[in-house]
């Protein structure tokens, strides 16, 4: 059970961690903080509409692979990985 | 060969694949019917859900609606795809490892009580109903426009369509069937948008394409966007807020957690091998549905200054309307595009001023399906658009049917009322089930009561205000228990439902609203469509208030939740 809490709490601290990224690459950057970050540039996309619009959408997928990478990790180290066949 | 013959022979080639993978792939046993056996691919499941999950809405119609809001209709790219970051880490793998066939399964065995499961099953019949009448509606739509028959008869022969693949094939041929269909929407979606972007910035990714100069210029395409609609008097497109910033971040995350909600969406992820392929799944999932969705603001953008352009010419002209293109004139005709001659000098003027704006209606949904014509593409593309948009709208009405069918032959008939049925009996019942919502959806479709954007915002409030809690919380606190539970889905559901109702009529009938659709009675600002995600955070609050003050649940469901909080042991999908 002592094995399976500390599983527990590795994937609650990763899911956290993506969380907060997920937060702030949509929430934050592409909603609160949109019009002090429009003033800067990326080419011909303000930074705050791109957040917006492109870049909140491929950090969504990097934390996806990102996740399910180091969880994969997580089950073997704590042994609870599905048999391989 | 005309317009109307190529159509006919792209929409039927693509058809016939689908309807002979139907064939090839029908189910034999409930397993094979509800979740393919278990042994989709991550990969070709995540291409099945891309497919599954992106509808007529998110093919015709979400780009059109960018085009008009700008920076606004970011809350659709955002929210319909930061739902599969929650599913992947919140949802699925524990679901999956759960093994069984329904959500409604899930919610029943965690909180210990048929009527948590029945609770669930309503929450699931509403949503998904309410959701494929929308599906069912623009196959009607799409059928007619282009194959030019009535829309009764296009949604008849749709009707028949998916009856066909959906009833006999079940998951495992709606999942290769829609495999299939991605193929061709994804086509359908990015092609034309090669093209407008070739001739716009002279880059031929759409993505690149919308951050480049205009071709021959060193203007950036945005920038002169921005200012045409400027001296046009509508507000800038880069900067264009939808109502406020509480609305967009509740309108953001309400159809986030919509997404992660859905059941249709949910269930796919009981039909890959391993808990570990369900995480990987949701990635390959929005891999597919990100290359439609970064498209989408390039093909808004960019459609947005053509049509402009097409009504006031760079060189300061306007269109003579004796002498408008084509594509107009078949808009035109479908009452979709109307004009109104106000100064009388045969030009149409486009701007934000009702009194000179002679351009008196673009309806929004027409964007996508009109934009090759506009761009002056090749026949094949734009019959390619129409197959893909029925491609879109067909494989998510296939998979809500799916879902609906699931929730009434398993977990009302065998869960609940008639646990002794035998395998053949059930798979007959969830065809019958399947029949009936087709006839059902079909008939609401034939007489739509007023059913448009609050439809959808219904389907996704719901889902976020009842589904996503329940097992979230079923899986993330131990101690919540069927008290909690059942309070929470209904008063999550009932503050929405209330709320949606007061504003926009009892079952949409506007002249039921008892509070009116202004915007002066909307709490803290947030409109209708973006209510549940307030839903949701009362069915949270009360969901662990009320579960704090009964009883624990029992020792086993805690062994339960520690179960399926680990990958180990799963083992494949079963039944009981």
């Amino acid at each position: 059970m002592s094995q399976n809490n500390s599983y527990w709490s590795a994937n609650l601290r990763l899911v956290g961690l993506c969380l907060v990224i997920w937060f702030v690459v949509s929430y934050l950057f592409g909603i609160i903080l949109v019009e002090p970050l429009n003033s800067i540039k990326l080419g011909g996309y303000k930074l705050g509409f791109w957040f917006a619009q492109q870049g909140s959408i491929y950090v969504f997928i990097a934390l996806i692979f990102f996740y399910a990478n180091r969880m994969g990790k997580l089950d073997r180290e704590h042994d609870v990985h599905e048999d391989d066949e | 060969m005309t317009l109307q013959t190529t159509t006919y022979l792209i929409v039927g080639f693509t058809f016939s694949i689908y309807i002979g993978i139907a064939i090839w792939a029908r189910a034999a046993t409930t397993k094979d019917f509800y979740v393919a056996g278990g042994s989709v691919h991550p990969v070709a499941n995540g291409m099945a859900t891309a497919a599954d999950w992106m509808s007529a809405a998110s093919f015709i119609s979400m780009a059109g609606l960018i085009a008009f809001m700008g920076y606004g209709g970011s809350v659709f790219l955002m929210g319909w795809t930061g739902g599969y970051v929650l599913l992947a880490m919140l949802l699925a793998p524990y679901l999956r490892k759960f093994g069984k066939f329904t959500v409604p399964e899930f919610i029943g065995e965690r909180y210990y009580s048929k009527a948590a499961r029945i609770v669930a099953v309503i929450c699931l019949i509403v949503a998904s109903v309410t959701y494929v009448i929308g599906q069912m509606k623009g196959i009607g739509v799409a059928f007619s426009r282009f194959l030019e028959v009535r829309y009764e008869i296009g949604l008849m022969i749709g009707m028949g369509i998916v009856f066909i693949y959906a009833v006999l094939g079940g998951m495992k041929g709606i999942t290769y069937t829609q495999i299939a269909q991605y193929c061709v929407l994804i086509l359908a979606y990015t092609i034309p948008a090669i093209f407008i972007s070739l001739s716009l910035t002279g880059v031929p990714i759409p993505q690149l394409g919308l951050g480049s100069t205009m071709s021959g210029s060193e203007v950036y395409l945005l920038d002169r966007l921005d200012q045409v609609l400027r001296d046009l008097g509508f507000l800038e497109y880069t900067t264009n807020v939808r109502l406020s910033t509480m609305n967009m971040f509740m309108y953001t995350f309400s159809l986030m957690i919509g997404t992660a909600g859905l059941p249709h969406v949910i269930i796919r992820f009981f039909t890959v091998p391993k808990v570990k392929d369900a995480r990987s799944s949701a990635g390959w999932a929005l891999v597919f549905i990100a290359i439609l969705y970064t498209t989408a603001p390039s093909v808004a953008a960019m459609a947005r200054l053509n049509l402009i352009e097409t009504f006031n010419t760079p060189d300061g002209g306007h269109m003579v309307y004796a002498e408008r293109p084509d594509w107009v004139k078949n808009w035109e005709a479908t009452g979709l595009l109307a004009f109104e001659d106000k100064n009388g000098d045969g030009e149409i003027e486009y701007s934000a001023d009702p009194a000179t704006n002679e351009v008196t209606k673009i309806d929004r949904d027409i964007m996508v399906l009109a934009n090759p014509e506009i761009a002056g593409l090749p026949n094949w593309v734009i019959a390619l658009v129409a197959a893909g948009g029925l491609a879109a709208a067909l494989s998510t009405a296939a998979g809500l049917l799916l879902a609906i069918s699931s929730a009434i032959s398993h977990d009302l008939l065998k869960g609940v009322f008639r646990p002794d049925v035998t395998e053949q009996q059930e798979l007959l019942a969830s065809r019958i089930a399947m029949a009936g919502a087709i006839m059902l959806a079909g008939y609401l479709g034939f007489n739509p009561p007023d059913f448009a954007a609050g439809t959808v915002a219904l389907a996704f409030g719901l889902a976020a205000s009842s589904i996503f809690p329940a097992l979230m919380l079923g899986i993330f606190y131990k101690r919540m228990n069927k008290e909690g539970a059942i309070a929470g889905m209904l008063a999550g559901l009932g503050v929405t439902l209330l709320y949606v109702f007061q504003h926009k009529g009892i079952m949409f009938i506007a002249s039921t609203s008892f509070m009116g659709d202004m915007p002066q009675n909307w709490f803290l600002g947030i409109e209708p469509n973006a209510f549940g995600a307030v839903g949701a955070l009362v069915n949270f609050g009360v969901a662990i208030a009320v579960a704090k003050m009964t009883a624990p649940p029992p020792q086993e469901v805690m062994d339960l939740v520690e179960h399926i909080r680990v990958p180990s042991g799963a083992g494949d999908a079963i039944s009981h």
